[in-house]
């Protein structure tokens, strides 16, 4: 099948892969959006989709986390109704247990305030009236307005879905077997299964599996696998869970290098009613195998948190496999190794948010436009400049099974 | 803290009380979990002792059998533990740590076992039609255990429908106990059994027990209608009719055979689905079955892939009571021979693999039967509610496959939410399936938790170590 001249090939149809077709088609590009699986299959369907500004330091990656909340905001206009992609400007709460905590969330959110976050520091009396549930005794918090939340596998669907309408060609079920390369080492397009898809660039999109797309490309790119369990609850009544709420901690744990398990506990309602306690990290390979010790994290600070979840029930459980860059950045832009070959992965637990503002960047590097942000600090190949001891092969990364069935998870 | 059982039971129907009582028999500590309040499972269902019924053997055949197994569970040194719902298996520290729920306070408890034997049993299939959340509209083997623990009927006018050789068994206990059963309907023609002759003619007990059900109903002038299906209820407050239609090969509606029947309760089921959850938690194979269901992969001795775990009864394939006593003794002595280097009685040993052999082909005749043809999502319209839990129609599990790419039950279910509720896709999963576009069965549900868990015995689950590493 000889298909019509493409700009480009995006592999991978979670949100990252979605928005990058999305701002694509909308500068005028035609591309094709392969996956091996359906939509929104691999880590975009175990996310929570939080879209977050208040776990993130002052640097490039909240400068794009700031640049998608703007972007989200306008695609929650822009897409029509009837794709419900549940985007809720709820803002978050986080939580200091006591003084010291505290002090240390003040000094947090100055430097965050400074680059453009609005934070506000909120006594024990008013986290009451914003969290009625919430626990006593609190020392404090601090509500950030500009944090989101959007349902992820409706947003990718939505946004692959508008793609799809200015022209993108859409091929699930389909695994790319090889990156197509030029005489010169420059990329033409990527083999399927269903035969060649010819395009000068192809963006790898392919979230915690992008270290292989990179290898069939012939270049390096070490992602790594981060693993998070997320409990899910009984319905609950709208609005017993206002905010996205979480301790402090969890911005230490987010920014760790630790392979062990990390929880605390980010706490939130849904428009459907349950109940969202995530999530857990750990490095532990593609290993589904259900963790006991993280459920037992996730639902003792959740009631530590609220103590009225104690009675509720817990119906659901899943794990989903963050991708995972050594200096906690993704990779976003063209890959000077291989001339056409552009990456848009390694977001770990914050591609639903930063999804936007990274199709935006891998549009203009297509385009050769000028970039909104700077992309320098998520140029790909950072990690090559590292001495020899750095090894990205990861000593706790499991041999991967064969790739996740699709429904293989809830 | 104490030393494991040597084998821990989960579930006490056929399948576990077999297993759970002769393992005891030949030495082993014995710990037997179920979620129920009594032993017997959904087979062995019988009335409360407050109810005073005079005669529980009478909906019940191998009565006599279960009674001896109740009395040696007395006297026999196991250790039974009822309403213990068992939300995972997890690997403990040279043993298996069962996690349970108890009693209706759902207070933890945790056993400890050098091996497992999983006899969890099956629950019903159910294929939507329009006007099955109605009232008065129950699962066939639901009114089976209605009529069993409860000495209810649904209705006066039953009308039982789907498919399976329940059915019949169904009807002519709803007879029996006085109610006016008008057609049993069978989307699947009885003359299918004719393919597998051989399998069915070296059972001749259940074909004796099939003609019993089958002459019984006749002479009740109830209707058997062979391809047939319920494909419609009618009614406001609850059900008041049904309609009838004749299917082609691959259950497709024949147009213009619909006819109204009326009746004011419809029992319906589809056969019986494989209860898989701690199964599939614990990485255990499965196989697909004839009739479009997973069953658990379990090899000569009935164990499971995964060494260790063991299986009996319905989890391994649908086979009746029968089939999963014979099993539940082969893992017994299975295991017995594993930990405590019991050995096995030769004569014993082959009797039971010969009949284990013989009913098992007989199942799977029979499941290839009535595995449900591809066209019975042809009598659902856009309005027909397909997930109940969370009010999901066919028209948006449609819109999702059409619309937004969702080609299996897992996207359809991020998109949708059908699945997404209190009994997670067990009720709507085949029909997701079917409606994403799949032929024949759903990919295995995967679903950590077996049951839905209060946080607050999450929380107090025993800590793990600081560094640990799943």
């Amino acid at each position: 099948m000889s298909a019509p001249s493409l700009d480009a090939v995006i592999v991978g149809a979670g949100v990252v892969g979605a928005a990058c077709a999305y701002y694509a088609t909308r500068a005028g590009l035609s591309v094709a959006v392969v996956d091996r699986g359906p939509v929104a299959g691999g880590t975009t369907g175990a996310g929570e989709g939080n879209l977050l500004v208040s776990d993130k330091e002052p640097g490039p990656e909240l400068e794009l986390a700031l640049l998608s909340t703007r972007l989200w905001r306008e695609l929650a206009a822009a897409l029509p109704p009837e794709d419900a992609v549940e985007y809720e400007p709820k803002g978050g709460l986080v939580l200091a247990p006591d003084e010291t905590a505290l002090t240390a969330l003040r000094a947090f959110a100055a430097g965050q305030c400074a680059a453009g976050v609005e934070a506000r520091e909120v006594d024990e009396h008013e986290l009451a009236h914003l969290e009625p549930e919430l626990t006593k005794g609190l020392a404090g918090g601090f509500h950030y307005p500009q944090d989101a939340q959007v349902q992820p596998a409706r947003a990718a669907a939505a946004l692959l879905r508008a793609a799809r309408s200015r022209g993108a060609l859409v091929r699930l079920g389909e695994e790319v077997t090889a990156v197509l390369t030029g005489p010169h080492g420059a990329v033409r397009g990527v083999r399927t299964p269903r035969g060649e898809l010819h395009a000068p660039a192809v963006v790898n999109a392919t979230g915690t599996w992008g270290g292989r797309l990179a290898a069939l490309a012939g270049t390096r790119l070490p992602v790594l696998p981060r693993r998070g369990f997320v409990l899910v609850t009984e319905p609950l009544p709208p609005g017993l869970i206002r905010h996205k709420v979480y301790a402090a901690d969890y911005i230490a744990d987010v920014a760790s290098d630790s392979a062990a398990l990390q929880s605390s506990a980010v706490v939130e309602g849904t428009p459907a009613g349950p109940v969202l306690i995530g999530a857990t990290r750990e490095r532990v390979g593609f290993d589904r195998t259900l963790s006991t010790e993280a459920l037992r994290r996730l639902a003792g600070q959740a009631t530590a948190l609220f103590p009225r979840l104690a009675d509720v029930h817990a119906i659901r459980t899943y794990c989903g496999f963050r991708p995972y860059l050594p200096d906690h950045l993704p990779a976003i832009g063209p890959d000077p190794r291989v001339p056409g070959l552009h990456h848009a992965c390694g977001h770990e637990g914050a591609g639903i948010g930063l999804a936007p503002a990274t199709g935006l960047l891998v549009t203009a590097a297509l385009t050769g436009d000028e970039p909104p942000v700077g992309a320098w600090p998520f140029r790909p190949e950072r990690f090559d400049s590292r001495g020899p001891a750095d090894d990205f092969s990861d000593p706790f990364d499991r041999p991967d099974g064969p790739p996740p069935s699709p429904g293989a998870r809830t | 803290m104490t030393p494991p059982v040597d084998l821990a039971v989960v579930g006490a129907g056929p399948a576990g009380l077999a297993a759970a009582v002769r393992a005891a028999g030949l030495g082993l500590s014995v710990a037997l979990l179920d979620a129920g309040e009594r032993p017997g499972g959904q087979f062995h269902r019988y009335p409360a002792p407050g109810l005073r019924a005079a005669r529980p053997e009478a909906l019940h055949h191998g009565w006599r059998h279960f009674a001896r197994r109740l009395r040696q569970l007395e006297t026999g040194g196991v250790t039974y533990l009822p309403r213990h719902h068992v939300w995972t298996v997890a690997r403990g520290d040279g043993c298996w740590l069962l996690h349970a729920v108890v009693g209706p306070d759902e207070t933890p408890a945790t056993v400890r076992a050098r091996a497992v034997l999983l006899a969890t049993g099956a629950y019903e299939r159910q294929l939507p039609f329009p006007g099955w959340t109605l009232p008065g509209v129950v699962g066939a083997g639901g009114a089976q255990a209605m009529l069993k623990s409860g000495l209810v009927l649904p209705g006066r006018r039953v009308v039982v429908a789907g498919s399976g050789p329940l059915l019949l068994a169904v009807a002519a206990s709803l007879a029996a106990a006085g109610a006016r059963v008008p057609a049993v309907v069978e989307a699947a023609d009885y003359r299918a059994y004719g393919r597998s002759l051989p399998a069915v003619l070296r059972t001749p007990a259940k074909l004796a027990e099939g003609a019993r059900y089958g002459g019984g109903l006749l002479r009740r002038s109830t209707r058997l209608l062979t391809r047939h299906a319920v494909t419609a209820a009618h009614g406001t407050a609850r059900v008041e009719a049904v309609t009838v239609t004749r299917l082609d090969d691959h259950w497709r509606p024949v147009p213009g055979t619909g006819r109204r029947v009326p009746c004011d309760a419809l029992a319906v089921g589809h056969g019986l689905v494989p209860q898989l959850d701690l199964a599939v938690g614990l990485g255990c194979a499965t196989r697909r079955t004839a009739d479009d269901t997973h069953a658990l992969v379990v090899d000569a001795d009935q164990a499971t892939t995964v060494p260790g775990i063991w299986a009996a009864g319905e989890s391994c394939g649908i086979g009746g009571a029968d089939l999963a006593l014979t099993e539940g003794e082969i893992a017994a002595d299975a295991v017995a021979r594993t930990l405590h280097d019991v050995p096995a009685d030769p004569r014993r040993h082959a009797a039971l693999t010969r009949r284990r052999t013989r009913l098992r082909a007989f199942a799977d005749a029979m499941a290839a039967a009535h595995r449900p043809g591809p066209g019975w999502a042809d009598w659902l319209d856009d309005a027909t509610e397909v997930c109940r839990c969370e009010e999901v129609t066919a028209g948006r599990v449609r819109e999702a496959v059409a619309g937004y790419g969702a080609h299996d039950t897992r996207t359809v279910k991020l998109l949708t939410r059908a699945g997404m509720g209190w009994c997670q896709g067990r009720m709507c999963g085949q029909a997701v399936a079917r409606l994403a576009g799949g032929e024949g069965a759903a990919a295995v549900e995967s679903r950590p938790l077996s049951c839905p868990v209060p946080l607050r015995p999450l929380a107090q689950l025993p800590p793990e170590a600081e560094e640990f590493r799943a």
